[in-house]
C-alpha cells in the first residue's frame, strides 16, 4: 500500500519525480484541457494556431522587411519571419503560462492534491504542440526554398534540434516558475510578464539577425541567454546565424541556474502558498 | 490489511498562521521593510503600535498526537476556529504542517470541496476523467465504474453536454458522484454534504457508509451535524483551540462537546456571501449574518420555537421593512410563509431578533428562506434581499408522526360534525 510521509523538513532539490510519473494521465488531461477550452464556441478553430503567426509574420514582412529595411541574411522574408516568430512565441508560451501557475490555480490548488509540478509541466507540453503547429506552415516553405535551392538548411546540426528546445523550453518554464513563486506574495511581477516579455523579444534577434549588429550592443545582445538557443535554431533551419561559443556556454549555464533556483523555490513555495495566496 | 499497524498517524504535528503578514504584499513595501531594519531604523510599514510582525503567531493546530486505525470512522467536531479544516488540509496535503510528521498509509481522497477541476467548457463525461485525474484516479480505474458513476449521478440524459449548461443542483451530483466513486483507502470529508438536495444528501451518506462498511475504507468526517456524527462514525474526536480535548465513542464525545460549554454556542452563520438574485436594489439593506441564539445545532425538540438573530446592514435609513420567511422540504419546494409586521430599519447595523413557533410543523429537516421585503407605492411587496437558502433546521416533531401521517405540517384538529 501507498506510504506518504509528510514532515515540516523537506529537500528543497527533491522532484519526487515518481509521483509525478504517477500523475501522467493528469499532465495530458491538463495539455488536453488548454487545448479544448481555449477553441470551443470558435469558427476556426484550431486553425487559429495557424493563422496567428502567418498574419504577424506578414505584418513583419511589411513593418520590418519592407519599411524598417533590416536585413534577413539572404533568406526570404516570409519564412525568416515565420521561423523566428515560432521559436520567440514557444519560449514566451513557456514563461507566460507557467508565470500564473500558483496565482492562476489557486482555487484547485486550494482543495485537492496532486504533484505541483504537473502543471508546469503540461504548460510546457502545451507549449511544444503549439510551437509544432506553428511550425508546420514555416516547414512547408522551407521545403519550398529547399527544392528551389535558395536555403541550405545546416543539416549536420539537425540532431541538435531537440536539445535547443528542450533547454528553450527549460529556460522558459524556470524563469517562469520563479516569476509565479514570487507572485505569490508579491503581485507586483505579474504587471510585468506581458510587458516584460514584449521587451524581450526585441532584444532578441527574432526580427532580425544577429549579423545586422555589432559594436557593444552586438555583445550585450549576446549576454540574452535566448539568444544563442534562437540563432542556432535559425542556423539548423536555415543555415545562416551563429553565435560565439561563450554565449552558448553561458545560455548553458543560465538555463541550469534558473532550472536549479525555480526548482528550489517551487519546492518551498508549493507547501504553504495556500497560507499566503 | 492486517500488516499495517495503522491509516493515520499524526506525532506532535503544529501549524502556525501569520497574522499580518498573510494577503499580497508588494515587493517595494518589503523592500522598504528590510531596508529600515538594514539600517535599525524602524519599519514604515508596520501601523503604530502594532508589534513586530515575527511576533504575531498563533497556532491553529498546537500539538495533535493522533492514530487511526484502518477501517475506522473518525468524527472530528469542535467550535469554529478549533482547527478542524486546518487538520484535514494538512491531511490532504493541501499545506504543510510546521513542526511535526505525518504517516499516511494508503491513498487519500479529500473531498473538501466536490467539483475541483471542473471546467464550463468540457462536458459531462470529459469533467468525470479530469475531475478523477486530479483525484489521483487513473484512466483505467474511471473506465471501470463510469457506468457506476453516470448512474448515481442522475443525469445520465446530460452526461455530454457541456456542464456550464447544467443546473447548479446537476453540477454537484456529478461533482459528488466522481467523488464518491473514488478508489481510496481514505476518505476525507469537511461538510460536503450541505450541498444538493436532501434526497442526494442522504444517498450520499449511504453511499460513505457502505465504503467504510463493506470495503473496510478508513473515513474522517468533520461536522456541525451531531445526528450524521452518530450515524456515520465509531470513534470521535473533539478539537478546542488546535487540541485534541477528547478522543472516544461518539456519544460520550458529543456529551464532552456539549457540557464543555462550547456547545452553549450559537449556531452562527455568514450570509454576506451567499448567492442572491440579482435584482436587488444598491442602496437596500442587506443581510449580513445570522444566529440561532441558544442553539449549537439546529435541532428542534416539540415545543421549542425557532428564533433567529439576523445581522441586517442597512446604507441609509429603510422605512417599513418586513422579513419573509419560507420554509422549503429538501427538494426546495417552497411549503408555507410567514410575515413579520413592517419595522423601520435605521441606517447603519442593526439586530433583528424573530420568533417562530414550530409546533404545527412535522418531523423533516427545512431550508429556511429569508427575504427582506418594502411595500412599494401599490402597496406590493417589493424585495429588497433574499437567500432562498438562508440556513436549514431539523425538527423533531413527534415520534407518532410518519407512521400513519404525511406531509409536513399538522392540520388543525379533524372535528365531528353532531357530536
Amino acid at each position: 500500500m501507498q506510504h506518504t510521509h509528510i514532515s515540516a523538513h523537506h529537500n528543497l532539490l527533491d522532484l519526487r519525480l515518481g509521483e509525478v510519473w504517477q500523475y501522467r494521465e493528469l499532465i495530458w488531461l491538463f495539455t488536453r484541457r488548454s487545448f479544448a477550452v481555449s477553441y470551443k464556441q470558435t469558427v476556426l478553430g484550431p486553425a487559429w494556431l495557424v493563422i496567428n503567426p502567418l498574419l504577424t509574420s506578414l505584418v513583419y514582412v511589411v513593418l520590418f522587411g519592407n519599411i524598417a529595411r533590416l536585413g534577413t541574411d539572404g533568406v526570404p522574408q516570409l519564412l525568416f519571419y515565420l521561423a523566428g516568430h515560432a521559436v520567440w512565441s514557444y519560449f514566451s508560451a513557456c514563461v507566460s503560462s507557467n508565470a500564473s501557475t500558483f496565482t492562476g490555480n489557486a482555487r484547485l490548488f486550494g482543495k485537492v492534491y496532486f504533484p505541483r509540478l504537473v502543471v508546469p509541466i503540461s504548460s510546457v507540453l502545451g507549449a511544444v504542440l503549439r510551437f509544432a503547429i506553428q511550425l508546420l506552415p514555416a516547414l512547408i516553405l522551407l521545403v519550398y526554398y529547399v527544392a528551389v535551392g535558395r536555403v541550405r538548411p545546416c543539416w549536420a546540426l539537425w540532431p541538435l534540434l531537440p536539445l535547443l528546445l528542450a533547454a528553450l523550453g527549460v529556460m522558459g518554464m524556470s524563469v517562469g516558475i520563479i516569476i509565479s513563486s514570487l507572485t505569490t506574495k508579491y503581485r507586483d511581477l505579474q504587471v510585468l510578464v506581458s510587458f516584460g516579455l514584449s521587451l524581450w523579444m526585441y532584444a532578441t534577434p527574432v526580427v532580425y539577425p544577429l549579423s545586422t549588429v555589432s559594436g557593444p550592443l552586438r555583445t550585450l545582445l549576446l549576454w540574452n541567454p535566448v539568444t544563442a538557443p534562437s540563432e542556432l535554431l535559425r542556423r539548423c533551419l536555415l543555415g545562416v546565424g551563429g553565435v560565439p561559443g561563450w554565449s552558448l556556454v553561458w545560455s548553458g549555464c543560465f538555463t541550469l541556474a534558473a532550472a536549479i533556483i525555480g526548482i528550489m523555490i517551487f519546492n518551498k513555495v508549493e507547501r504553504t502558498f495556500m497560507d499566503t495566496v | 490489511m492486517a500488516s499495517i499497524p495503522y491509516a493515520i498517524r499524526m506525532e506532535g504535528v503544529k501549524k502556525e498562521y501569520r497574522l499580518g503578514a498573510i494577503g499580497g504584499r508588494t515587493l517595494q513595501a518589503d523592500l522598504q521593510s528590510w531596508w529600515a531594519q538594514k539600517r535599525g531604523r524602524e519599519d514604515p510599514n508596520r501601523r503604530i503600535g502594532q508589534r513586530a510582525l515575527s511576533g504575531d503567531a498563533f497556532y491553529a493546530l498546537d500539538g495533535i498526537d493522533l492514530t487511526v486505525q484502518p477501517g475506522e470512522r473518525l468524527g472530528i467536531i469542535g467550535p469554529n476556529g478549533a482547527g478542524k479544516s486546518t487538520l484535514l488540509k494538512l491531511l490532504c496535503r493541501i499545506t504543510a504542517p510546521t513542526e511535526g510528521n505525518i504517516d499516511i498509509y494508503g491513498r487519500v481522497a479529500s473531498m473538501l470541496e466536490v467539483g475541483t477541476g471542473f471546467h464550463g467548457e468540457l462536458t459531462g463525461r470529459e469533467n468525470i476523467y479530469m475531475n478523477g485525474a486530479i483525484l489521483g484516479m487513473t484512466r483505467a480505474e474511471i473506465d471501470r465504474r463510469m457506468e457506476e458513476i453516470i448512474d448515481f449521478s442522475e443525469v445520465r440524459e446530460f452526461i455530454d453536454t457541456p456542464v456550464k449548461r447544467y443546473s447548479s443542483g446537476m453540477y454537484v451530483k456529478l461533482a459528488f458522484s466522481v467523488a464518491a466513486h473514488l478508489t481510496s483507502e481514505i476518505m476525507i470529508m469537511d461538510e460536503v454534504l450541505a450541498v444538493g438536495d436532501m434526497a442526494f444528501q442522504r444517498k450520499c451518506l449511504d453511499r460513505m457508509r457502505l465504503a467504510a462498511d463493506e470495503e473496510g475504507r478508513t473515513v474522517l468526517y468533520v461536522s456541525h451535524n451531531m445526528s450524521t456524527i452518530r450515524r456515520l462514525c465509531d470513534r470521535c474526536i473533539v478539537l478546542q483551540k488546535g487540541k485534541i480535548i477528547f478522543d472516544g465513542p461518539p456519544e460520550k464525545a458529543i456529551a464532552a462537546y456539549m457540557d464543555s460549554g462550547m456547545g452553549q454556542g450559537t449556531v452562527d452563520m455568514d450570509l454576506s456571501a451567499l448567492p442572491r438574485p440579482n435584482v436587488t436594489l444598491s442602496a437596500a439593506p442587506r443581510m449580513t449574518h445570522l444566529t440561532l441564539p441558544g442553539k449549537d445545532t439546529p435541532t428542534y425538540a416539540p415545543g421549542e420555537p425557532l428564533q433567529l438573530a439576523l445581522t441586517v446592514d442597512a446604507p441609509v435609513s429603510a422605512p417599513g421593512v418586513s422579513v419573509r420567511l419560507t420554509l422549503r422540504s429538501g427538494e426546495d419546494t417552497g411549503l408555507a410563509t410567514a410575515w413579520s409586521p413592517p419595522r423601520d430599519l435605521p441606517p447603519g447595523t442593526s439586530t433583528l431578533r424573530l420568533t417562530l413557533p414550530l409546533d404545527t410543523v412535522a418531523k423533516g429537516e427545512f431550508y429556511v428562506s429569508l427575504g427582506l421585503y418594502q411595500a412599494d407605492e401599490l402597496g406590493r411587496p417589493r424585495m429588497l434581499d433574499h437567500l432562498t437558502r438562508a440556513c436549514r433546521i431539523d425538527c423533531q416533531g413527534l415520534p407518532t408522526w410518519g407512521v400513519s401521517a404525511h406531509g409536513y405540517f399538522h392540520l388543525p384538529p379533524l372535528a365531528w360534525l353532531c357530536p
